[in-house]
């Protein structure tokens, strides 16, 4: 093309589809999908990365511990508390074992874990991966010989993948006992009695279902991260934004998933 | 340093351009580039800021695809091969980034074995070290060793980044913008440091720069890249002695005349 049909071209108002906006959202989600894809391919392609991914699942699980340690805890001792009042007045205080784990189990344990790992672990892996492509790191390690996305992307949705079951496990834990601590200091339960009561209305579907909804949780919190770290452009403040969006669009999606898994479960739990 | 001195194989061309096109979006960057590079040469690629001197190693690197026009470094048609082949390739390429692009979360030892760890699999960790300490001496850093890329200087960022190419013992290095940012002395120090490159290892080199002085201490020859194309050729003397007003300005500048 002649330097005078450029000029031509560049004057011609740009035609849309829809409207400036609405294309940039659908090359967005089409882009996103497009990653994901990228992902699925080379999953299974080697080489694996066994190291980075036990360091990746380290640095997400083990460095999450302490946060998801105080966020459990406070969560079961604010929630028995709160629900006492309600129970109490129709004197049904001995179903607050029940109760709480219920909704730990249920509820708050996944949603919660999402939640804290989406703004932790996320804005990390976004702001780490937009600072590697905007300093040409990303580059190096391609020329290096290295796969960059498999060993930066691959590894690192696999770690928040397993990890944040593993973590909305330990979660549930630590909040039973902080609901635990809460109930014996009111109501002087036993500990075996209060797992008891707790256990009595569970079943393998809650447990599955909070499984599932986990894997899926750090599933998108890792592709999610990922993605617009590694797609980061616009230098340092690109680098900002790629941390800020990470987190918000993986709490985003998170509700999403969170209220079709349920009601997902909830057509088995009826049927 | 024991160096085998200049030796330039005039008959053996390591990477050979013709008629490359490249464009980003309406910007059409390389307009019908044709390059030779020779065994043991070093090629100075000059020119103004956001005229493609970057793309063109990258391209040259695999980095990005070309529009139009072939790439062939080594024997390989770099557009046409697979990635595998590419990696392969690449082995054989070292990339000297402007911004030096050390691994952040990584110490300068394991930025260095980055690269020999993930390639040279065969090698004990006793070779892995004795590497790591031969390209950091090659590079005058070895005390360097345990320290983070936070805590070294420019010119010691762009020596450690040379140091981690050198350690896969490239045949063509790509030199971006090397002392782009860097004091005078420091700059004649990273000059000194790809001319002993070129002579310890031979290997041959395109280095890009718009600093006149980095351009006449380590070019073989001089390119000069306006609007997209090459528009002289030569020894240094040979282009800024050509008369051309359009490099006047470039020597004005650098030289303060």
């Amino acid at each position: 093309m002649d330097d005078a049909s450029m000029k031509l071209k560049q004057k011609q108002p740009r035609r849309y589809v829809i409207s400036r906006k609405l294309d940039a959202f659908f090359f967005d989600v089409y882009a996103f999908g497009q990653f994901i894809a990228r992902f699925f391919r080379n999953l299974f392609l080697p080489p694996y990365e066994f190291k980075e991914i036990i360091r990746q699942c380290y640095m997400i699980g083990v460095k999450s511990l302490p946060l998801i340690t105080l966020t459990g805890f406070i969560t079961g001792i604010v929630f028995t508390k709160q629900s006492r009042p309600s129970l109490s007045e129709f004197g049904a205080t001995s179903w607050l074992p029940s109760l709480v784990a219920i909704a730990i189990i249920r509820a708050l344990a996944p949603l919660v874990t999402g939640l804290i790992t989406a703004g932790k672990v996320g804005s990390n892996i976004g702001a780490e991966l937009g600072s590697m492509k905007v300093t040409e790191q990303i580059d190096a390690m391609e020329v290096s010989a290295t796969n960059p996305f498999k060993f930066l992307v691959v590894t690192r949705v696999i770690a928040t993948t397993c990890m944040v079951p593993l973590l909305m496990l330990y979660m549930a834990v630590v909040a039973l006992l902080g609901a635990f601590v809460n109930v014996h200091s009111n109501e002087q339960t036993s500990f075996i009695s209060f797992i008891e009561n707790g256990f009595h209305s569970i079943i393998f579907l809650d447990i599955f279902s909070s499984v599932l909804k986990s894997i899926v949780f750090g599933f998108t919190i890792g592709i999610v991260s990922c993605y617009q770290g590694y797609t980061t452009t616009q230098g340092t403040q690109g680098v900002g934004r790629a941390a800020n969006t990470s987190v918000v669009l993986a709490m985003f999606l998170i509700f999403i998933e969170e209220i079709i898994i349920v009601q997902i479960t909830n057509w088995f739990r009826v049927t | 340093m024991a160096t085998k001195g200049k030796h330039i194989d005039r008959t053996k061309q390591v990477i050979v351009i013709r008629d490359l096109h490249k464009s980003f979006g309406t910007n059409h960057v390389l307009r019908g580039i044709d390059l030779d590079i020779y065994q043991g040469e070093n090629v100075v690629v000059l020119g103004r800021s956001g005229t493609g001197k970057s793309v063109l190693i990258k391209i040259i690197a695999g980095l990005l695809k070309p529009d139009k026009g072939s790439v062939n470094v080594l024997g390989n048609n770099v557009a046409a091969i697979s990635y595998r082949e590419l990696e392969q390739l690449r082995l054989r390429i070292g990339f000297s980034f402007q911004s030096s692009a050390l691994y952040d979360s990584m110490t300068v030892r394991e930025n260095l074995e980055f690269p020999l760890l993930r390639n040279s699999k065969h090698l004990s960790a006793k070779q892995v070290n004795q590497a790591v300490e031969e390209a950091l001496e090659a590079v005058g850093l070895s005390q360097t060793i345990n320290q983070w890329p936070a805590e070294l200087s420019g010119g010691q960022r762009k020596r450690i980044g040379i140091a981690r190419t050198l350690i896969m013992q490239p045949a063509i290095m790509l030199y971006d913008e090397p002392t782009a940012g860097l004091d005078p002395i420091t700059s004649m120090e990273i000059n000194d440091l790809i001319n002993e490159v070129q002579q310890r290892y031979n290997t041959s080199s395109i280095i890009i720069t718009h600093d006149l002085t980095c351009a006449k201490t380590t070019g073989d020859r001089v390119a000069v890249l306006l609007d997209g194309r090459f528009v002289q050729e030569g020894t240094f003397e040979d282009v800024f002695n050509s008369g051309d007003e359009r490099l006047k300005s470039f020597y004005d500048y650098n030289f303060i005349t």
